[in-house]
């Protein structure tokens, strides 16, 4: 027994006492159990579960001075001297994690489940989310299913089920997260978030704050550089309007930082914030995309039209080499002009005379009035998809510091570390090689963290202070300060004839991209592209408008804009079919695109898409098998089945580029640098098994550096599902340039290295179907998954457990976003689901095992065949389900989600 | 926060002190008002007594020892199950600070009130008196409580422990969060006392001397006002209101058999 006044962890007595206040996650983690993970601080996620005495509990509702005298264990502590703990085994043979953060509490969970719990797996794992694996691999683990994991032969192992090599130190909790590091010295960063909406603050007074003990420095408005940014990450910074800044004397929406304070301490930089005094001029705002349109609305930006693009992406670099030259002036050199708004009548809004509007497209192919003059049935309905939030388990965060040389290194959650660098360089006026941004293994990202949101202004206070400091968000904070997918209004009319051939289709789509504009006109122009051009529909109209309001921005998130909009078009084309009384896979079938079709949606876009494989005949015939399938459902329950498709180019438009080497070390395995980042996403398994097959040699035999500026020359980054399909084929190629060079002159022991690059172009495109059977109680308006199936064409199957995984993952954020997720937003403009409690994540019980069939077809752009297939089996789950849900009930409902309480609300109309 | 006093005992309340129990709801939200913690839990209270009369179940007890110990009664092992929160919360959470956060989604509020449950408070300056749990909570987060104030115990009386109950729960989630939860119970004699949680922003109990008919539990219920019922994330009211409505003639079938 350990002395009444310690703590034992793992073993050894902690003599150190915890502060008052302080729960037993932040105890264990300062002193050094890096493995106890923050996951919301709410006990809701299971993130930091720890055994006290034996029993599990969550570390960060757990009273840290209750601990003393008791025995801690935590991850770190459940292998015993013979090795791993069964458990930790099988999630490693199970691959029951993707990008880890939860895995540690998922495992001390699992390890104190008694029997009768492993029983019911729903109930015992309700306090245990995780975001990416749709749970699947984690049942496997759990029930210790025979190992899904191969160990391939030299040579061969693409195709194989490699596991991540990030494996054992993820079920160990050893891999190290962002703030998975002692840091000694370091600062703590806290902001002030805007109350109100949209105000100008008149001054800061910030001396009761300086007073506070430990308090180093206070940053406001007054500090920051005069340079506009956004915070959104793209290859091309033109994608985006420049109308952030690190801090600004105008906050436009609530929970925008208003004042950094930086301190000895978090709950010092915490009261420092308190005693900010800020006087405020308050502004009207709109925090309603539609009256945001309308004249006499408040203005966002009162500045004059920012940036925008017409087509889809500015033109591709001619130049394979990156261009991260910045922008000198506060404003992006733009070539490309606004469209002019629609001519038409019909259009429903004039928006450019708005200044609200961040961007639109509004264009034609063929004649719409005539396609549905000659259709048979039209059908139109409008669509609302909310905000929805990543709800990565790792929130968003970065530690800085200066290296012994004096630069610069930040240390961040992101999928973008050059990106980040380069922004960073521009906004303190650093030469780039000044500035070192590294990322360690990032726990989930789904778009997020292809942004920067807290980089600048810890730079800022490293910069400031010189001492290491560190601001890592709470889950709060994700909500009221982080960004959120896109909430899109979608109108679409479309007309068929009789024989099931489509003749128009008219979108208008409203994209509220909140107070800042990162990724709204992006993100407006991808969601009306793959939608419409995987149909060869001769007549059709976009409309399209991305709007300012004052709230919490949008941002990248996976699917970037083609959910939202596939759910209309998927919804509606159902309808049609169902009115024209065909089977909807029939009518998908006559109306997709195939092999050696052009890929056309109205407007301009970058012309290097094309279909360099094709499966979507054999997803659409996948799901035609579902069908013939039955399941019993509950007496009395209304059943229906649905299905809908997708579309997804394999990468961005205009240029996404990576570098990578690898080189011969001197004992003979090969070290492998990329600059992407791998958050769970699986790319780096397959950059691994990619160059050993190059190399002839094995994966365990490669190693990796990556996610580092200094580990490559430039790399875009990890989004965009260029994983596999950019940074892959770079490593393809850096590899064959080894092997070339050791094929030419092999002298054993001398150090050789290739080099590979690819700039992202041309493109193809990959295809998924998904498909429910659903079971509906009339009386309660509960719905049921009976059966869920889904089909996808990656091309070449780099690893099939990945892929699997991938998709079941994708399935179920899918599955959240359609049954549960909504930001909301008061009348105020503040943010109200600030929790996982209120903000309602698929848990275990939510999610019900997927199908997945896989069509076969070798790419002839993609390396070695494959394409991508990260963020596209998440975008015909929504239209699947409503579909199925319609077929069930008689009802087409247009709003997400479909809770319980909204469709009997339904029913009874 | 500068302190813990563990262990507290009634009348050390000053304020910005906050008496302290599992901590897992004290501890899953910023309080920096506070000041003082007032451990309780190392007040040495036998979390559960039972007697001829009943069951005493101190304030401290925990979710898992109350699933344990009282098992045998289905209507506790339900109302357990209850919580949005997993059995690794129930090692920590206990069943006094479930009732003095008073959500409306507690579940051992819906226990406590749906078993004719009363509560022992003590004042600071030790005087204790007793409320019946059926009047303890006052709105949403709101009980009579006054400052310095504690729950010291719930007793359970023996003949509603061992009564006839009927439960039903609504969730938008399978183990989602309580939108609606109805106990009934029914006495040997004949009556029927229904209690109404989750949905409303308090408990509502209605009390039936003889098997209602459907219609008179129908307006029995109709006299819950529109505006009791809760609007936010976790349902809509009129479906809270309806669930209500459905599963209260459920509960009617069920026990009326």
């Amino acid at each position: 027994m350990t002395r009444p006044d310690s703590v034992l962890i793992n073993g050894s007595a902690h003599e150190r006492a915890p502060r008052p206040g302080q729960c037993l996650r932040t105890y264990l983690r300062e002193e050094g159990c890096f493995g106890v993970k923050k996951g919301c601080d709410t006990g809701d996620c299971g993130a930091c579960t720890v055994h006290v005495d034996g029993q599990p509990v969550h570390s960060c509702v757990y009273p840290a001075f209750r601990a003393r005298g008791r025995s801690v264990t935590t991850i770190e502590g459940l292998a015993g001297p013979s090795g791993l703990h069964p458990v930790q085994q099988s999630f490693l043979d199970a691959q029951g994690f993707q990008c880890g953060f939860c895995t540690a509490g998922m495992i001390m969970t699992a390890a104190a489940l008694p029997a009768d719990q492993r029983e019911d797996l729903p109930r015992a794992l309700k306090g245990s989310l995780c975001r990416c694996t749709g749970y699947r691999a984690i049942t496997d683990a759990i029930e210790g299913r025979p190992p899904a994991i191969t160990e391939p032969a030299p040579g061969a192992a693409v195709g194989s089920s490699l596991g991540a090599p990030a494996g054992p130190g993820v079920v160990t909790g050893s891999a190290r997260f962002t703030f998975d590091l002692d840091v000694p010295g370091v600062l703590h960063l806290k902001v002030l978030r805007s109350p109100h909406a949209h105000a100008r603050i008149i001054s800061v007074d910030t001396s009761e704050a300086l007073a506070v003990p430990g308090v180093q420095a206070v940053l406001t408005h007054k500090d920051v550089p005069d340079v506009l940014f956004s915070t959104a990450q793209h290859e091309h910074e033109a994608e985006d309007p420049y109308d952030t800044r690190v801090l600004d004397e105008v906050v436009r929406f609530v929970g925008q930082r208003v004042a950094a304070v930086v301190a000895s301490s978090e709950a010092a930089a915490e009261e420092g914030c308190r005693r900010l005094v800020v006087d405020y001029e308050v502004l009207p705002f709109v925090v309603d995309p539609e009256l945001a349109l309308a004249p006499g609305a408040p203005v966002v930006h009162p500045s004059p039209a920012l940036s925008s693009s017409s087509s889809s992406s500015p033109s591709p670099s001619p130049s394979p080499a990156p261009s991260p030259t910045p922008s000198p002036s506060s404003r992006p050199a733009v070539s490309a002009s606004f469209t002019p708004p629609s001519p038409s009548p019909s259009s429903s809004s004039e928006p450019s005379s708005c200044s609200n509007v961040v961007g639109e497209l509004h264009a034609s192919l063929g004649d719409v009035d005539a396609g549905f003059a000659a259709a048979d049935v039209v059908y139109e309905a409008t669509f609302r998809t909310p905000r929805a939030q990543h709800a990565s388990l790792e929130t968003h965060g970065a530690i800085g510091w200066l290296d012994d040389d004096g630069r610069l290194v930040i240390r961040s959650s992101t999928q973008t570390p050059f990106l980040t660098r380069r922004l960073l360089a521009r906004l303190y006026d650093l030469p780039p090689e000044r500035v070192r941004v590294i990322a360690g293994r990032v726990g989930g990202g789904f778009g997020g963290k292809q942004e920067m949101l807290v980089e600048d202004l810890v730079a800022l206070a490293v910069l400031r202070t010189g001492r290491p400091v560190r601001w890592e968000y709470t889950r709060a904070e994700q909500f009221l300060g982080a960004t959120t997918r896109h909430p899109f209004v979608v109108a679409l009319k479309a007309g068929a004839r009789r024989d099931g051939l489509l003749t128009a289709m008219r979108l208008n789509v409203l994209v509220d991209t909140g107070a800042y504009g990162n990724h709204g006109t992006s993100v407006m122009h991808h969601g009306c592209h793959e939608s419409l051009a995987v149909y060869k529909c001769p007549n059709m109209r976009t409309d399209a408008v991305t709007v300012y309001t004052n709230t919490v921005p949008a941002g990248a998130f996976r699917g970037y804009g083609l959910g939202q909009v596939t759910f209309a078009v998927e919804s509606v084309l159902d309808e049609l079919a169902r009115r024209i009384g065909m089977d909807p896979v029939t009518f998908r079938e006559l109306n997709v695109v195939r092999a050696g079709d052009d890929l056309t949606a109205p407007g301009d876009h970058v012309d290097d898409l094309r279909i360099a494989s094709y499966g979507l005949d054999q997803c659409l015939s996948h799901i035609r098998s579902a069908a013939a399938t039955t399941d019993d459902a509950p007496p009395g329950w209304l059943v229906g089945e649905g299905m809908a498709i997708a579309m997804i180019a394999a990468g961005p438009p205009g240029g996404h580029f990576a570098d990578a080497t690898i080189t011969r070390l001197p004992d003979g395995r090969y070290e492998l640098a990329v600059g992407t980042a791998d958050f769970g996403n699986g790319s780096t398994t397959v950059h691994t098994q990619i160059a050993a097959d190059e190399l002839g040699t094995t994966p365990d035999r490669i190693v990796l550096r990556q996610s580092d500026t200094d580990a490559v020359r430039h790399d875009t980054g990890a989004f965009a599902s260029t994983g596999v399909v950019v940074a892959g084929e770079a490593v393809l190629r850096a590899a064959r340039a080894l092997r070339a060079q050791l094929t030419a002159s092999d002298v054993p022991g001398v150090a050789a290295t290739g080099h590979g690059h690819f700039d992202g172009t041309p493109r193809s495109v990959a295809f998924n179907a998904q498909w429910f059977r659903v079971a509906v109680d009339p009386d309660t308006g509960e719905l049921r998954i009976l059966r869920s199936v889904h089909s996808a064409d990656a091309g070449t199957v780099m690893n099939p457990l990945q892929l699997r995984g991938q998709i079941e993952g994708g399935v179920a954020q899918a599955l959240g976003a359609t049954l549960a997720e909504h930001v909301d937003i008061s009348a105020s403009g503040e943010v109200t689901t600030t929790s996982f409690r209120h903000y309602h994540l698929p848990t275990f019980a939510d999610v019900p095992p997927t199908e997945v069939h896989l069509a076969s077809t070798s790419d002839t752009i993609g390396p070695l065949g494959a394409k991508s297939m990260s963020e596209s089996p998440f975008n015909p789950v929504s239209p699947a389900l409503a579909n199925a849900v319609r077929d069930a009930i008689g009802v087409r409902l247009t709003d997400l989600p479909l809770t319980a309480d909204r469709i009997w609300q339904a029913m009874q109309q | 926060m500068t302190e813990v006093i563990s262990p507290a005992a009634p009348g050390s309340w000053r304020p910005g002190d906050a008496w302290l129990g599992g901590g897992t709801a004290l501890f899953g939200e910023p309080r920096p008002h506070l000041r003082r913690l007032l451990d309780l839990t190392t007040a040495g209270w036998p979390p559960l007594r039972t007697g001829d009369d009943g069951v005493e179940i101190a304030a401290t007890c925990t979710i898992a020892e109350l699933a344990e110990r009282i098992a045998g009664h289905r209507i506790v092992r339900q109302c357990c199950h209850a919580f949005l929160a997993s059995f690794k919360i129930w090692n920590v959470a206990t069943v006094g600070g479930n009732l003095c956060a008073a959500l409306p989604a507690g579940p051992m509020i819906s226990l406590s009130v749906a078993l004719d449950g009363t509560l022992l408070l003590i004042g600071p300056d030790r005087t204790e008196r007793r409320v019946a749990a059926a009047d303890f909570v006052t709105g949403e987060g709101t009980t009579v409580l006054r400052d310095g104030e504690l729950l010291r115990s719930i007793h359970l009386p023996a003949a509603a422990l061992t009564a006839r109950t009927a439960y039903r729960r609504g969730s938008l989630h399978p183990h989602g969060r309580s939108a609606v939860l109805l106990i009934g119970r029914a006495e040997p004699a004949g009556s029927l006392t229904l209690t109404v949680t989750a949905a409303t922003r308090r408990p509502h109990v209605l009390r039936f001397a003889s098997p209602p008919q459907a219609d008179e539990l129908a307006a029995a219920l109709g006299a819950i006002p529109a505006e009791e019922y809760m609007d936010d994330v976790h349902g809509r009211p009129v479906w809270r209101r309806h669930l209500t409505g459905h599963y209260a003639e459920q509960i009617r079938t069920e026990l009326g058999a």
